[in-house]
C-alpha cells in the first residue's frame, strides 16, 4: 500500500500528550522522522519512550496532540497507517499453537499479504530460523523468539519499521546480527523508529537522535550535532615516575590524581586552540610520561548531562529539526 | 474492505486451528460429559419419565446439545483472547490493519464453529440411546447459530474485561452455567409451580433451549418464533456491543 500524501514526512507527532489518570507520559512532545530515515528515541525508563511509539501503532490512545503516519492520522486512518508500520515489541511474545512458519503466515494475513513465500523463506534464512521453523514458538530460545518478531514485523514489508528495545537481552553476537539486519532494511528504504538503552548502539546506527525525558523532548538533531554539544576530551596521563601532587598548570583541567600517583585524570573541554594549550601545560609540568589516554564525550555523557544524569549538570534541551 | 478480507479471513482460521490443535480440551471432553450425563439421566430415566410425549432420553438431547453449544462457544472467544493477552500476542493483533467489526466477527464464528461442533458431536454421540432425529433440522440450525454467537460474544467481552483466567472462570460458573442449567436442558419449565416458570421466562437461555428442543421434538414451551427472534435479538445487540467494546478500546488500549 503506497502513502497517500507523498509530501508528508513517514512520522509525525505534534504537541502530543498521553495521560494515564494522574501521571502525564507525554507533555506535548513534537517531532519529525523523514522517509527513510533511521531515528533514535532516548531517554531514561519511564521517558515516555514506549508510550510514545504504542500510539503511533496504536497500542495507546493519546490524550491529545497529533500523531500521523505519512500524514495519516494513526487513530482515524488506522487501517492505512497500521499497514504501512511493522511494529518489534519491547516484551517477548508467544503462541503456544502454532509454529514459527504458521505464525509467520497468520501475521501475514492480518496485513492483507498472500503468496509471499519467498519473502517468508528469506527472512526465515536471514534470521537464523529456517531450521526452527517448524518448531512450535513456545520451544524457541528467548534470542530466537526476538528474531522472530523481527521477522513478523517485516513480513508485509512495511514502510515504516518500529523497533521498541530490540536488543534488550539479547547476547552479544545477536545484537549485532540483528543491527547488520536493521542497516540492510535500512538501506532497503524502509524508514526506522527505534528506542534503545544501548546508547553506543544509537550513536553507531541512528542518523538522528532524539532524547525523551520525563515526557518532553529534550534534544533532537543529528548524532554529530549532539555528539558536539559536549566538546570534551577524558585525558589520562600514565606517569612513568610517580607524582605527590598535581602540578598547579593541569589544575584547570579538573585533574584527579590517583592513590598511587602514577595516573592523572583530567577533562580538556572546547576548541582545538585549547587542547593545544592543555598540551602545551603538560610539557610544561615536566612530568614524564609513560602512556597516555585520550577519549572523547560520547553520546552517553550527551545522554547524561541533558537528562540531568551527572551529578550538578542541569537538563538542556537542544531541538533543531 | 469487505466482510471476507484476507486480516479477517486469517483470524477466523488461526481461531479454527486453534481448537482444532488441541482437540482432547476442546472436543473429546464434552462428549464425555455429555455421555455421562445421558447414561445417568437418559439411560436410567430414559423409559420411566416422559415430557411432551417423548422418552426422557429424546427429551434430553436437545438441551444437551445446546449446553455444549452455549460452554463452547463462550470458551472458544475467552479462552483465545485471555490466552493471547496472556501470552502477550494479543499485541500483533491490536496493531495488524483489521478493522473492529472483522475483529468482532472472527471471534463471533470462530466460536460458533466450536460451538456446533460440539452440539453436532454431542448429538451424535446421544444418538444410540435416544434416537433423536431433528423435526425441523433447519429451524434447530437456526436457533443453534444464533445462541452460539450470542455466547461467543460474550466470551469476547468477558475475556477483553477480565486481567486472569479467574475472571472467565467466574464469569461461567456464576453468571452462564446456572443460567444455562435453569434454562430447561434437563427440565420442561411447564413441570415448574407457576412462580418459578414466571422467574424462567426472564431466562434467555430458556428461549435457547426450547427452542432447540422445537427443532429436534416439534414440541416447545415457549412459541418457536418467539424464541429465534428473542436469540436473533440477543446475538446482534451483543455484536454491536462487542464492537463498541472493541472500538473504545476498553481494556486493551490504554
Amino acid at each position: 500500500m503506497r502513502p497517500s500524501h507523498p509530501d508528508a514526512p513517514a512520522i509525525e507527532v505534534r504537541d502530543l500528550v498521553k495521560r494515564y489518570r494522574d501521571v502525564e507520559a507525554l507533555k506535548g512532545v513534537s517531532f519529525a522522522v523523514g522517509r527513510g530515515e533511521l531515528f533514535g528515541l532516548l531517554g531514561p525508563n519511564g521517558a515516555g519512550k514506549t508510550t510514545l511509539i504504542s500510539i503511533l501503532t496504536g497500542l495507546v490512545r493519546r490524550s491529545a496532540g497529533r500523531a500521523e503516519i505519512f500524514g495519516l492520522d494513526v487513530t482515524r486512518d488506522y487501517l492505512t497507517t497500521r499497514s504501512l508500520v511493522g511494529v518489534v515489541p519491547q516484551e517477548l511474545v508467544s503462541d503456544h499453537f502454532f509454529t514459527v512458519r504458521q505464525a509467520l503466515e497468520f501475521q501475514s494475513g492480518y496485513y492483507g499479504v498472500r503468496g509471499n513465500r519467498d519473502w517468508m523463506d528469506h527472512l526465515l534464512e536471514r534470521l537464523d530460523l529456517a531450521a526452527h521453523a517448524d518448531k512450535r514458538m513456545h520451544a524457541l530460545s528467548g534470542g530466537m523468539k526476538r528474531r522472530l518478531l523481527v521477522a513478523k514485523a517485516l513480513i508485509h514489508r512495511p514502510a515504516v519499521l518500529v523497533l521498541d528495545e530490540p536488543t534488550a537481552g539479547v547476547d552479544v553476537e545477536l545484537r549485532h546480527g540483528l543491527w547488520e539486519f536493521v542497516r540492510e532494511i535500512h538501506a532497503s528504504g524502509t524508514t526506522v523508529l527505534l528506542t534503545t538503552h544501548y546508547i553506543e548502539e544509537a550513536e553507531r546506527n541512528c542518523e538522528r537522535i532524539g532524547i525523551l525525558h520525563e515526557g518532553r523532548l529534550a534534544a533532537l538533531d543529528r548524532t554529530e550535532n549532539l555528539l558536539s554539544l559536549l566538546d570534551e576530551r577524558q585525558v589520562t596521563l600514565h606517569l612513568s615516575e610517580p607524582v605527590r601532587t598535581v602540578p598547579a598548570g593541569l589544575a584547570r583541567y579538573g585533574a584527579a590524581l590517583s592513590p598511587d600517583g602514577q595516573r592523572i585524570a583530567l577533562v580538556v573541554r572546547g576548541a582545538d586552540g585549547e587542547t593545544g594549550e592543555f598540551w602545551a601545560s603538560v610539557q610544561a609540568s615536566g612530568l614524564k610520561l609513560r602512556d597516555v589516554d585520550i577519549r572523547r564525550a560520547g553520546l552517553e555523557e550527551v545522554f547524561l548531562h541533558l537528562t540531568g544524569g551527572r551529578r550538578g549538570a542541569r537538563p538542556a534541551a537542544v531541538a533543531r529539526t | 474492505m469487505t466482510a471476507l478480507s484476507i486480516p479477517f479471513r486469517t483470524l477466523l482460521r488461526r481461531e479454527v486451528r486453534r481448537f482444532l490443535s488441541v482437540p482432547t480440551q476442546t472436543l473429546f471432553a464434552p462428549l464425555v460429559s455429555s455421555l455421562l450425563y445421558m447414561l445417568i439421566f437418559g439411560v436410567s430415566l430414559g423409559d420411566r419419565l416422559a415430557f411432551r410425549g417423548v422418552r426422557y432420553a429424546e427429551f434430553l438431547v436437545p438441551g444437551l446439545v445446546m449446553l455444549g453449544v452455549l460452554n463452547h462457544a463462550f470458551q472458544n472467544a475467552a479462552s483465545s483472547i485471555m490466552i493471547s493477552k496472556f501470552e502477550g500476542n494479543i499485541v500483533e493483533l491490536l496493531v495488524a490493519p483489521i478493522s473492529y467489526a472483522e475483529m468482532t466477527a472472527a471471534y463471533m464464528i470462530g466460536g460458533v464453529a466450536r460451538g456446533l461442533l460440539v452440539g453436532v458431536a454431542t448429538w451424535a454421540v446421544c444418538l444410540p440411546w435416544s434416537g433423536a432425529l431433528p423435526r425441523h433440522p433447519l429451524f434447530a440450525l437456526a436457533i443453534a447459530l444464533c445462541a452460539a454467537a450470542s455466547f461467543a460474544l460474550l466470551g469476547v467481552l468477558a475475556a477483553v474485561w477480565a486481567d486472569r483466567f479467574e475472571g472467565i472462570s467466574a464469569v461461567s460458573t456464576f453468571g452462564i452455567v446456572p443460567l444455562t442449567y435453569l434454562g430447561g436442558v434437563f427440565h420442561s419449565v411447564d413441570a415448574l409451580p407457576p412462580f418459578w416458570q414466571a422467574v424462567s421466562r426472564l431466562n434467555p437461555m430458556l428461549y435457547m433451549v426450547d427452542g432447540l428442543r422445537y427443532g429436534f421434538l416439534g414440541s416447545s414451551d415457549v412459541p418457536p418464533a418467539a424464541s429465534l427472534s428473542l436469540d436473533a435479538s440477543l446475538a446482534a445487540v451483543l455484536f454491536l456491543v462487542a464492537l463498541a467494546v472493541l472500538r473504545s478500546g476498553w481494556r486493551l488500549r490504554p
